[in-house]
C-alpha cells in the first residue's frame, strides 16, 4: 500500500506511515470499544416493557424474542414429533416443580367441569367422565423445563385434536391463540394455536396408567411436548379461543411468550 | 531496515473482535442460565472434584435468579454470535486465507515441536507460513468448536423441530454436555491465547488491530523477497522505504 502525502506528493518514511496506520487504526479500535460499551450499558439499563400480556422484560429483549418466536414458527410442523419411549423408560417419580395456581385447599376435583368459552356467555361444561369416553391416547416423552432438567414421563388421556372435533369446536380454531387457566384462575397459558392443534398435545387424566394426583394436576391438566413445561398448566378450568395472545403466567414475568421446543 | 509486513486483513481484525464481546456475552448469559439447573460436575469413581459452579463463582458474577433475563440475551446474541462466525468463514475461503489457517498434514507432527519450543524445552521451532502448526490447528478448531456450539444449541433449543440435529449429537442431555463443555474450551483457549499473545508482544498484538507488523530486513535480501513474494502469494505485501 503506497501512501502518498497530499501537501508535496513526497512519500512518507516507513516511520511515518507506521505512526499514521498505528495511529488510525488504534483510534478506530478504541472508538468502537467506547461505542460497544456504549451500546451495551443502553441495552442492559433498557426499560422494562409496560405490565401487560407480557411483562418483567426489558423492551428491546421483548421485541427481540418476538421476532426470534416468528423466525422459529416457520420450522413448526405437525411432522416433527418428539421423540416417544418405550413405557418401562418412564420415570416412576414424576418431578412436581411448582404448585402455582392449585393451591386451594377447598378444591374438589368430585365437583369440577371443565369450561369452555364458545362465544360471549356461551360455555360449553363438560365433566371428566365425558372425556374418558372419548378415544385416551398415550405418550411417553422427555418432558423438558425450561430450567433445564428433563426427565421421560408416561401421560394419557385425550388428544386436543380429538376433542376439538368431538365438540364441534373447529370453527374457534382458526383463531390463532388457545388459552387455558386453572380454577381459581392464578395460572394461566397461552398457546398458539399451531402448537396445541400438534397430534401429541393431550388433556391428560392419567400418569402412569392411574388417574392424576392432586400434585400432578388432577383431575385434568395440559400435556404438550412441543412446548416447555412451563407452558404444561396443571389442572385446567377454563380453556378459551381467541386472536389476541390470553394471559401467560411466566410470560408475565420475563419468559418467552411463545417457549415452544 | 524497517519493513511493514501485512499481516492481518480488515475482516479478520474486525471479525475476531467483534467476536469478543459477543462470545462474553452468551457465556454469561448461558451462565444465567445454566444455574437454574447446573448438575455438571466431574466426578470419577464417586469422588467429585469440581462442581460447575462453586457458589463463590455465583455470587461474585451475580448468577442466581436470573433465568429469564439469561435467555433473553442468550437468544438475541446467538444471531450475532452465528452471523459473525459464516462471515468470518465465508470471508476465510473466497479470499484463499484458509490455506495459512487449515491444517496441514504436517501439522499434527509438527505442533508437538511448536509446544516442545514453546515450552523452552527444545530450541527450535519447525519452519512456519503465517501460522505455525499449533496455530494452525487451535484457530481451525476454534471455528469448529463455533459451529459445535451453534449447532448443539439449536438442538438444545428446538429439540422437537430440529429433532434430526438432537438425534445427531445423541439426544437433548448429550447436546447439553455437548454445548456446555464447548464452552469451558472455550474459556481454555482464551486463557492460552493470552499467555501466547503477551508473550509475542507488541508488534504481534499491533497486527491484530492495525492489520501489519514490523520485520527488519537486509535492503538487498528484501529487494530479491519482495519480488518473489509478489509473484508467489497475494497473501503478502511489503512496502520497502
Amino acid at each position: 500500500m503506497e501512501i502518498i502525502d497530499p501537501e508535496n506528493k513526497k512519500e512518507l518514511t516507513v516511520d511515518q506511515k507506521i505512526k499514521r496506520r498505528t495511529f488510525f487504526s488504534f483510534a478506530t479500535f478504541f472508538a468502537m470499544s467506547a461505542a460497544t460499551y456504549e451500546g451495551w450499558n443502553w441495552l442492559y439499563s433498557a426499560p422494562d416493557e409496560a405490565n401487560g400480556i407480557t411483562a418483567g422484560s426489558r423492551k428491546p429483549l421483548r421485541a427481540a424474542m418476538n421476532k426470534t418466536e416468528l423466525f422459529f414458527r416457520r420450522f413448526f410442523s405437525d411432522n416433527h414429533l418428539v421423540k416417544t419411549y418405550p413405557k418401562s423408560m418412564a420415570a416412576r417419580n414424576v418431578r412436581i416443580n411448582s404448585n402455582i395456581g392449585n393451591e386451594d385447599e377447598n378444591f374438589n376435583p368430585e365437583n369440577w367441569q371443565l369450561s369452555v368459552v364458545k362465544s360471549k356467555g356461551e360455555v360449553l361444561k363438560i365433566n371428566l367422565e365425558a372425556l374418558k369416553a372419548l378415544p385416551k391416547t398415550e405418550i411417553v416423552f422427555d418432558f423438558k423445563c425450561v430450567e433445564g432438567w428433563d426427565q421421560i414421563q408416561h401421560w394419557a388421556g385425550v388428544r386436543f385434536l380429538d376433542f376439538i372435533k368431538h365438540y364441534k369446536l373447529d370453527d374457534l380454531t382458526s383463531m390463532q391463540y388457545v388459552g387455558l387457566e386453572t380454577p381459581n384462575g392464578e395460572y394461566q397459558v397461552g398457546l398458539d394455536i399451531e402448537s396445541a392443534l400438534h397430534p401429541q398435545t393431550i388433556l391428560a387424566y392419567e400418569m402412569n396408567d392411574a388417574p392424576l394426583q392432586t400434585a400432578h394436576g388432577a383431575p385434568l391438566r395440559l400435556i404438550i411436548p412441543v412446548k416447555y413445561g412451563i407452558k404444561n398448566l396443571k389442572c385446567i378450568g377454563k380453556i378459551t379461543f381467541s386472536n389476541q395472545r390470553p394471559r401467560d403466567y411466566w410470560a408475565e414475568r420475563g419468559y418467552d411468550y411463545y417457549s415452544g421446543l | 531496515m524497517k519493513v511493514i509486513k501485512e499481516k492481518h486483513s480488515l475482516a479478520m481484525r474486525w471479525t475476531h473482535w467483534v467476536n469478543f464481546p459477543i462470545l462474553t456475552i452468551m457465556i454469561w448469559s448461558g451462565m444465567l442460565i445454566y444455574w437454574a439447573n447446573d448438575t455438571y460436575t466431574i466426578t470419577i469413581f464417586d469422588h467429585t472434584f469440581y462442581h460447575f459452579f462453586p457458589e463463590s463463582i455465583y455470587t461474585f458474577f451475580n448468577i442466581p435468579y436470573r433465568l429469564a433475563e439469561g435467555m433473553a440475551f442468550h437468544f438475541l446474541f446467538m444471531w450475532f454470535f452465528t452471523l459473525n462466525g459464516i462471515f468470518y468463514v465465508l470471508y476465510t475461503i473466497f479470499s484463499g486465507e484458509w490455506r495459512n489457517l487449515v491444517p496441514q498434514k504436517k501439522s499434527f507432527k509438527e505442533a508437538w515441536l511448536v509446544l516442545l519450543h514453546d515450552l523452552h524445552i527444545r530450541k527450535t521451532a519447525p519452519p512456519q507460513d503465517k501460522y505455525n502448526a499449533a496455530q494452525r490447528i487451535a484457530y481451525t478448531a476454534i471455528i469448529v468448536m463455533g459451529f459445535g456450539s451453534v449447532l448443539t444449541g439449536l438442538a438444545v433449543y428446538k429439540p422437537v423441530q430440529f429433532y434430526w440435529l438432537c438425534w445427531f449429537f445423541g439426544g437433548y442431555n448429550l447436546a447439553r454436555i455437548l454445548h456446555f463443555s464447548l464452552t469451558i474450551g472455550y474459556l481454555f483457549f482464551f486463557i492460552i491465547h493470552i499467555v501466547q499473545v503477551i508473550i509475542a508482544g507488541w508488534n504481534n498484538f499491533r497486527s491484530v488491530i492495525s492489520g501489519f507488523e514490523i520485520v527488519i530486513k537486509e535492503p538487498t535480501n528484501v529487494a530479491v523477497l519482495t519480488h518473489e513474494d509478489k509473484n508467489s502469494s497475494g497473501n503478502e505485501n511489503l512496502v520497502i522505504e
